[in-house]
């Protein structure tokens, strides 16, 4: 499995999907997060492997 | 993904231009784009005394960050409103725009807005707007009228905020639902000098919030990234995240919005009103321009919640 984390909310989806589906599985619009793994950015095309932790930085702010 | 310039590893992709980059060609292109903008909408010179509008956020920050490493003279400007909201959110935002400041060894003037008026803004919006109401309104009031004042104390020729092209294409959306003419004609990336008020210009305008924040992470700048705990359920937030559900299913759809609006609006599609109608005077209480008979809005709300206890 892989963990995806947004804030206080987590989530778990399958190994071997991309980025991008792995968001859409969430319900998360790629265009109001960046994704890091081990601290590097990623891009959505980007293959998720067992075991990894995808943390999601929300960037939408008010005002 | 690979990079266009160099084929490495890209880190961002950005369906909207059809470009992917790796960290180091991102780092450089965006600065580059940035300073088209300056040029394209002639928002100011090297020769021009810049004042920037630092909120602690990441997109005023990076401002600061792309105007000083393109060799523009960009001071800063920190109003400090006193909203806590349980995250100290004032107090950390201070702290993280002097720090900013002090390790670039720039300029930073700070501007306590209960020292200035006797009250902080969620106080002022306690005793004058309906006070269980957000502060948002009030709080818009206070920092444009302490912007404006102290670009003109201190002889800044323009003023310069962070505004990225979400934001714009937000305000232009709920402006567009309420087909308000007055507020569609004065959008845009640049407001020229009114009645002495400094311009203003806001060289984000065509970055999406999603590059801002990739260029604050990637260039390691330390911004808030706690909400103003104002913001939760705000109409601005809400039209962003329908945006970019068109954004989404549609990419390019932001920018092509905000794009074609100003095209349009250049080509004419918004008359201006008639001289009278948009005459200026001087506020008899502060000496600001103001289109409104007598005192400015900012002067109504200060006199309007002095009197009252908090
Ligand atoms: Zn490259
Ligand atoms: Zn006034």
């Amino acid at each position: 499995m892989v963990k995806i984390i947004l804030r206080d909310r987590e989530f778990e989806v399958r190994a071997g999907m991309t980025l991008r589906d792995a968001l859409r599985k969430c319900g998360i619009l790629p265009e109001a997060v960046i994704a890091t793994r081990q601290g590097e950015m990623i891009t959505e095309d980007e293959i998720l492997k067992d075991g990894e932790v995808v943390k999601l930085i929300a960037v939408i702010s008010g005002g | 993904m690979r990079c266009r310039k160099c084929g490495g590893k890209a880190v961002i992709n950005m369906p909207q231009h059809r470009l992917a980059l790796c960290k180091e060609h991102y780092l450089a292109w965006l600065p580059e784009q940035t300073e088209r903008f300056i040029k394209k909408y002639r928002m100011f010179t090297r020769a021009e005394k810049v004042l920037v509008a630092v909120s602690g956020g990441k997109d005023s920050l990076s401002l600061w960050d792309i105007l000083h490493r393109l060799g523009y003279q960009a001071d800063g400007l920190y109003i400090a409103l006193g909203i806590d909201g349980g995250v100290n959110y004032s107090a950390e935002s201070q702290r993280l725009t002097e720090k900013f400041a002090a390790e670039r060894g720039l300029t930073l003037h700070v501007v306590d807005v209960r020292a200035e008026t006797g009250k902080t803004i969620p106080e002022w919006a306690e005793a004058t707007w309906r006070g269980r109401e957000k502060p948002c309104a009030v709080c818009g009031l206070v920092k444009r009228h302490e912007m404006n004042r102290i670009a003109r104390d201190l002889g800044y020729d323009v003023l310069a905020t962070g505004h990225n092209l979400d934001d714009e294409a937000a305000v232009l959306f709920g402006n567009t639902l309420a087909w308000a003419g007055e507020y569609l004609l004065r959008q845009g990336p640049v407001l020229e000098e009114r009645g002495g008020l400094a311009r203003k210009v806001k060289p984000l305008c065509r970055f999406y919030e999603r590059e801002m924040a990739a260029y604050a992470l990637l260039r390691g700048i330390e911004y808030i990234y706690e909400e103003c705990p104002f913001s939760a359920g705000a109409t601005s937030l809400y039209y962003k995240e329908l945006l970019n559900r068109l954004e989404n299913d549609r990419p390019g759809t932001k920018l092509a919005f905000y794009l074609n609006f100003l095209e349009a609006r250049r080509a004419g599609l918004f008359a201006e009103r008639s001289e009278v109608q948009q005459a200026l005077h001087p506020c008899p209480g502060c000496g600001q321009p103001t289109s409104a008979p007598g005192l400015c809005s900012y002067c109504r709300m200060i006199e309007k919640g002095r009197d009252s206890q908090v």
